[in-house]
């Protein structure tokens, strides 16, 4: 019996709690307004991105890294710990030869312009009302998991 | 304060409110910022076919991320229904360009004639919405990372990985937007 409650424990524990989960719905909830209000889910937007008509996509994108950035070097300067207690690091992703993220990244790229929408705003949209934005997300579903299929056989 | 939550967010407003959203979620429980490792969540928790790539305890390294996704689903429905809807503010040349492509509609977030259900059995919406979809999917998998997990958190963390994927995006969305478009439209 005390064995069991020590592993559900741990288990919470990896999430941090119903507290901690209950932040990452308001953050959530927080990044569906932002996507929403700083309109980076329209596809007019990504349009107009990708034919290098307006600065405002390029600002933000920009600004978000330049914040993000700083709010990291901060961070590991002061070697700060989470709020659950562990040390914060961010775990650097496997160079390799580099093509899975050229050629992955090209793929995602195609997907981006077409749907207009990257992960988040696909499903932000979802709340915005674009019901179809449903199929979209089925599909990237479908999407991932022929990834998950022929992963052995594609280069990294 | 009311205007600020009925119109669009200037982007030097937006830009590093998104940015800190690497930072809050380091704070809370050491997560890094990306919403496609969601996709990948889903498709361990309810794919069929027992692939390596997703045996995994998706509720031990998810279940915080599912939790986000489904607030920006609740995010997304409650700023969309604040403040009064108007059309997205893109320049006359965009315009111009997207009139010449064959839209017309330029009310709400993306253009009525290709994202309703209707249009999903027409080539345009076939392409954007389903085969859109799968590419996103499949592209963000290969790529470890999307918008999120690459362009903002890695690129913060000077990570070359990230970079390279994020000239990938671009490589791809330019593509599909100066040779993929006119075919369809």
């Amino acid at each position: 019996m005390a064995k069991t409650h020590t592993i559900e424990t741990q288990a919470i524990g990896q999430n941090g709690g119903s507290t901690a989960l209950l932040i990452y719905l308001v953050l959530g909830v927080a990044f569906g307004i932002v996507l929403t209000k700083s309109e980076v889910l329209s596809w007019f937007r990504i349009q107009e991105m990708f034919r290098f008509q307006s600065f405002r996509m390029y600002g933000i994108i920009g600004s978000a890294i330049v914040s993000a950035a700083l709010s990291v070097a901060f961070i590991k300067r002061l070697h700060l710990r989470s709020f659950s207690g562990e040390s914060i690091s961010i775990p650097p992703k496997q160079l390799g030869h580099g093509v899975r993220y050229a050629v992955g990244g090209t793929i995602f790229g195609l997907g981006w312009a077409l749907t207009g929408a990257c992960p988040g705003p696909l499903f932000a949209l979802i709340g915005n009302g674009v019901s179809v934005m449903i199929t979209a997300v089925l599909s990237a579903l479908f999407g991932t998991w022929v990834y998950g299929l022929l992963r052995a056989r594609l280069p990294n | 304060m009311t205007s600020w939550f009925s119109g669009p967010w200037p982007w030097y407003v937006a830009g590093p409110i998104i940015g800190l959203f690497v930072p809050a979620l380091l704070l809370v429980g050491n997560r890094v910022f990306g919403v496609s490792s969601n996709l990948r969540h889903l498709c361990s928790a309810f794919a069929p076919g027992g692939l390596e790539y997703f045996r995994y305890d998706w509720k031990k390294t998810g279940l915080w991320n599912l939790i986000f996704l489904s607030g920006i689903v609740i995010g997304g429905f409650l700023a969309a229904h604040s403040g009064t809807s108007h059309d997205i503010a893109i320049s006359a040349q965009t315009k111009l360009a997207l009139t010449k492509l064959g839209i017309h509609d330029f009310s709400g977030v993306a253009p009525h004639e290709i994202f309703n259900w209707h249009a999903l059995l027409t080539l345009r919406g076939f392409v954007s919405v389903i085969l859109g979809g799968f590419l996103v999917g499949f592209g963000t998998a290969y790529a470890g990372g999307c918008t999120s997990g690459h362009a903002i958190s890695g690129l913060a963390d000077f990570q070359l990985p990230s970079l390279i994927a994020v000239l990938g995006f671009f490589a791809g969305g330019l593509a599909a937007t100066y040779f993929i478009l006119p075919l369809l439209f």
